[in-house]
């Protein structure tokens, strides 16, 4: 099940023009504030009407402005979760969440009341009224709710920004199960390149109301010439991990294709297979294997690419085994090691520097 | 009660409920779609629109009361096409101390309507559309039961309004016993004949209880209506 978008719309002097496709899994549009990445989810729902395009999900035609075709918002099918929630003060939690299945069709799939409650973890709010639950508790609410009306496609429009990090940390994990326990597409807002590197199986980058970049999740945040795109403080590839052993001085055993990572206690089983994202700026190069210095892990590596941008910084892609990595350093040093593509080198990676949230499902 | 009020006051009495009944129920309906128009649409002539639903709220009674009586009389251009065709009457009848009432009272509860409308986020009734709940169901499961408390409110103002109202009616429908002399209109005529104040003063009582009851009441919906959009 995929979603195909394409829309065009004059706010004066702002443009939106973008055109992309959403393949199974979450597809996270990606941009800062005022990129258009709202207007765009809008007119999916069918809350925007745009001045021309063609929205198709499901092999449903959503909108169509070329053969006139404009779904109302109530017969899209599609949930979309709000930035704040949008819950309905004057029901319980557990009318809230079956509002949506009093209006599905007949004989759609519906996504079983228990199961949801138990992924969310509501169950203990159901005869509550939303007033007096925390923002954590809200948002899980609003995402049972719109999984529960039986949608094609999920809509989530910055679900997270308006929590604190005690409360993302308490929701990613529950983002993570539902990508990997429903086969409903998810279409996910966010500014957050770290949000999006932790639970995106797919990117569409906005930038002024444009798409400048979409691909899989892995590729494009690997890609050393989007690094200027996407942010270059955040920038940072993920890679593939999966968990060896906890060791008794709190340190967890990962094995990756190149070798080992030590990192501070991860949150999985052994066996489990988890991503990790590692920021680009937290990776040291050298081209031969260092000795005597604190850094717990240097994986060996080959240079695939490298961007310059105008400042004094260059982003290196490297491959190490078969994971890309990103690493960020000055130009200098890029001369000064002489690194191009082709050459080997050795990445270097405290094990401090990797932060719990950047560890995530598979 | 009958031991309390003389025959002729329990009338009045009897007649005010019967008219302050009709005259909120009768503009419940229309005061709904009035708020519900001013509150959500825009369109030309909006302005225009509720300042003649708020007009009796301003100009003196006794004109709304003459300009129903050129309009509805038997040979106004409203009234007489209503006793021709259906055989309405309003002047000098019951009826018409509905329409006077009603009319008067109307604002006041429009403006409560309106305003328990215009605290509800239409962005609520965007998430109920994502749904798949349709306008009309969107109305009565969402919008409705939230604004409801104020449309009780608007109710209850709208009676104490009708109960209480002279000016309008007195012009209208003059003050004919057992057919449209309410309570104020007998207190009123009370006070013209001279030793008849202490008969009066049963009814002021009556119409301060009334318009206490009307006001608390209206006060404690309110608050429940805060505590209904808060969610709690």
């Amino acid at each position: 099940m995929t979603l195909d978008v394409s829309l065009r719309h004059s706010f004066g002097a702002f443009t939106l023009d973008a055109a992309f496709e959403a393949p199974a899994g979450i597809t996270a549009l990606f941009g800062r504030s005022g990129s258009g990445k709202t207007t765009i989810v809008n007119a999916v729902a069918g809350l925007f009407t745009p001045d021309t395009g063609r929205i198709v999900a499901a092999d449903t035609v959503l909108l169509d402005t070329a053969r006139g075709i404009d779904l109302p918002a109530s017969r899209r099918r599609i949930g979309y979760v709000f930035q704040e929630g949008r819950l309905f003060p004057h029901l319980t939690v557990r009318q809230n969440l079956s509002f949506g299945r009093w209006f599905a069709p007949r004989g759609a799939v519906r996504a079983d009341f228990g199961h949801v409650v138990e992924m969310l973890g509501i169950g203990h709010l159901l005869a509550r009224r939303p007033g007096r639950l925390s923002g954590g508790e809200k948002q899980r609410v609003a995402i049972g709710r719109a999984l529960l009306s039986a949608p094609h496609l999920l809509l989530m429009d910055e679900p997270l920004a308006s929590l604190d990090d005690a409360r993302k940390d308490e929701i990613l994990p529950y983002l993570e199960r539902l990508r990997d326990g429903t086969d409903v597409p998810i279409l996910y807002v966010s500014h957050s390149l770290a949000e999006v590197a932790r639970i995106a199986t797919t990117i569409v980058a906005i930038h002024n109301g444009r798409v400048i970049r979409a691909g899989p999740a892995g590729d494009i945040l690997a890609d050393p010439d989007a690094v200027p795109l996407l942010g270059v403080r955040e920038a940072g590839a993920i890679l593939t991990a999966r968990v060896v052993a906890h060791h008794a001085d709190g340190l967890t055993e990962l094995s990756v294709s190149a070798g080992s990572l030590f990192l501070p206690r991860v949150d999985a089983e052994p066996g489990d297979a988890v991503r990790v994202r590692i920021e680009a700026q937290d990776i040291i190069l050298a081209n031969s294997a260092p000795e005597g210095i604190s850094a717990l892990n240097v994986l060996p590596a080959t240079v695939t690419a490298i961007h310059e941008g105008e400042g004094p910084g260059a982003a290196v892609g490297l491959l190490a085994g078969t994971d890309r990595l990103l690493a960020r350093v000055t130009r200098r040093s890029v001369s000064g090691l002489g690194l191009a593509p082709g050459s080997p080198c050795y990445a270097i990676l405290k094990a401090t520097s990797i932060a719990r949230r950047d560890i995530g499902a598979l | 009660m009958t031991d309390f009020l003389s025959p002729q006051e329990w009338t009045a009495v009897a007649l005010s409920l019967r008219v302050a009944v009709w005259a909120t129920i009768v503009s419940l309906p229309l005061g709904v779609i009035v708020a519900l128009v001013l509150a959500r649409c825009d369109f030309w002539g909006k302005e225009v629109v509720n300042g003649l639903v708020l007009l009796p709220l301003i100009m003196p009674p006794v004109v709304t009361g003459y300009l129903l009586l050129v309009l509805f009389g038997r040979r106004g251009p409203i009234g007489g096409f209503l006793y021709e065709t259906f055989g309405i009457t309003f002047a000098f009848s019951w009826t018409g101390a509905v329409l006077a009432t009603a009319v008067m009272g109307f604002p006041l509860m429009v403006r409560a309507i309106r305003l328990a409308i215009e605290a509800v986020d239409p962005k609520l009734e965007e998430a109920a559309g994502t749904l798949g709940a349709s306008r009309v169901a969107t109305f009565f499961i969402i919008t409705f039961p939230m604004i409801l408390p104020g449309i009780i409110a608007g109710a209850i103002l709208c009676f104490a309004k009708a109960m209480g109202e002279f000016g309008a009616t007195i012009t209208f429908v003059s003050a004919i016993p057992g057919e449209t002399e309410t309570i104020p209109s007998a207190i009123y005529a009370l006070l013209q004949v001279p030793g008849g104040e202490p008969k009066a003063l049963r009814l002021v009582i009556i119409s301060i209880l009334v318009a206490m009851g009307a006001v608390l009441a209206s006060e404690i919906v309110a608050r429940r209506v805060a505590r209904r959009i808060a969610g709690r």
